[in-house]
């Protein structure tokens, strides 16, 4: 028999060894998650929190973001997302200057994703069966936005397989692929101004004030 | 008086046209860019004068279940000729479906306000003539921007001009009704584009080459029903130049994007 003491801290570290193997547990899931599984989860877990949380519906954007920060954003690959989005010029910005890049494209995103959920208004979504075999390592997710009178809004998730699960680096909108719709901005303000400018051009965009919150319900 | 009018406008447009030339990217996509950019401006002036105030009192006024059965309403109509599209793209099955839908909506439906076929799963498409040219092969051609209507290319004007040659409502008559009913039917676009244009606003560094790039990779996947090729990708892996140590997916992106359409040539302003 051990003294109290030490038969406390043992439970404590049992539990925490516990604790820990079910967290990693958590984290196994999702990497073991099949890539179209994990955008239905996803989708409907934020779109069920965006339906129900009385502070967003009342247009807390601030909200929004961190749940999307928490929800969303580990499974997209913002290095890829951006690399691809930088294009031909990509190589020819230095380790900081991607890393600022990285950081002020995802901020731009989220942002635009945050105003992207708050236009959402009870669509219904129609996840489609992925296609693809077993060994693939880049596959992309089928999901449509059904609403009446009109065609269907197709949504595509181009996803590749890493190391901490599938993650998304392009996301198609009724075929508008974000990163190949910036390449093309971010490619003239490059020429114009270098690497540094499109870090500052991108900075003054997220400086912006945000759109009157919750616009679409006044 | 009204050809007075256009008159005046045209002259004023190209001016400002010209006015506009300074600031091109030599986009080859594009290279109607300082006309198009003036065009741009004007529409969009038109737009936060007119467009957009008018959009929003219509959405704030109607609930939203009224708004559906407009929306519907016309898309009814328009699923008429979207089957005859449909039907001399080579795709007769895609063509009885719009017609199909055209017949339970506008009965079970009652004129249409209710999309009870996308409710029994028949599915809306979208076809204009412009897309029927695009699958007989014709290219987009220079992109355009019109007064009013916006984004175009040369291949989709030519397809408008037969879009609203045919279009029920334009041709309907008595001109009272007729007018009535293009204004709804324009308002009621907008205002489904409330969300759309504000998010175009936030997410956009230059709004206009975003809205050129979004209507062109739209319009692209509009002629392939959605799923555009995408070549580039069946390329074998050992023609892409070893560069720096990226994750492989960029490789692959990078090819990707520069490939089939390339966008931006650095020739300069």
């Amino acid at each position: 028999m051990l003294p109290k003491p030490l038969r406390l801290a043992t439970a404590a570290a049992t539990a925490a060894i516990v604790l820990a193997g079910a967290l990693r547990a958590h984290d196994a899931r999702a990497q073991g998650m099949a890539p179209d599984a994990l955008v239905k989860n996803v989708t409907l877990e934020v779109v069920d929190i965006i339906r129900t949380d009385k502070d967003i519906q009342a247009g807390d954007r601030k909200k929004v973001i961190a749940l999307i920060e928490s929800k969303v954003l580990p499974h997209f690959n913002f290095q890829t997302m951006t690399a691809t989005a930088v294009g031909r010029n990509w190589d020819k910005a230095g380790a900081a200057q991607k890393a600022r890049l990285m950081d002020e494209f995802k901020t731009l995103l989220v942002r635009t994703y945050a105003s992207s959920l708050a236009a959402y208004s009870g669509q219904k979504f129609e996840f489609r069966p992925l296609r693809a075999k077993p060994t693939d390592t880049d596959v992309t997710v089928n999901v449509r936005i059904l609403q009446s009178g009109t065609q269907p809004v197709q949504i595509d998730y181009d996803m590749e397989k890493r190391p901490a699960g599938w993650q998304v680096w392009d996301v198609r909108v009724g075929g508008i692929s974000l990163v190949a719709n910036y390449r093309t901005e971010f490619d003239n303000v490059v020429r114009e101004s270098g690497i540094d400018g499109l870090i500052l051009a991108l900075q003054r965009k997220n400086s912006e004030r945000a759109p009157v919150a919750g616009a679409n319900k006044k | 008086m009204t050809m007075r009018w256009a008159r005046k406008l045209l002259v004023a447009m190209l001016l400002s046209g010209a006015a506009g030339c300074a600031t091109t990217n030599g986009d080859p996509r594009d290279p109607l860019e300082g006309f198009n950019r003036a065009m741009f401006s004007f529409n969009d002036g038109f737009d936060e004068a007119i467009g957009k105030p008018v959009a929003t009192a219509y959405r704030d006024v109607l609930p939203a279940q009224v708004r559906t059965w407009v929306r519907n309403f016309f898309a009814n109509i328009a699923d008429l000729w979207i089957g005859a599209n449909n039907l001399v793209q080579g795709k007769p099955l895609d063509a009885v479906t719009d017609w199909a839908r055209f017949g339970f909506n506008t009965t079970l439906g009652l004129f249409g306000i209710n999309d009870v076929a996308s409710e029994m799963g028949i599915e809306k498409h979208d076809e204009d003539f412009g897309q029927t040219f695009g699958r007989w092969g014709a290219g987009d051609g220079p992109y355009v921007v019109w007064p009013f209507l916006g984004s175009s290319s040369v291949r989709d004007s030519a397809g408008l001009v037969l879009d609203i040659h045919f279009d029920p409502v334009v041709n309907h008559d008595p001109k009272g009704v007729r007018y009535s009913m293009v204004v709804l039917r324009a308002i009621g676009r907008r205002a489904d584009l409330l969300d759309a244009s504000r998010i175009l606003e936030e997410a956009a560094l230059d709004k206009y080459v975003f809205q050129r790039d979004a209507y062109l990779q739209r319009r692209r996947s509009l002629v392939h029903d959605g799923n555009p090729p995408r070549a580039a990708r069946e390329l074998p892996r050992a023609e892409a130049p070893e560069t720096a140590p990226l994750p492989r997916a960029i490789d692959t992106a990078v090819r990707l994007l520069e490939e089939p359409a390339p966008g931006a040539v650095s020739s300069g302003g």
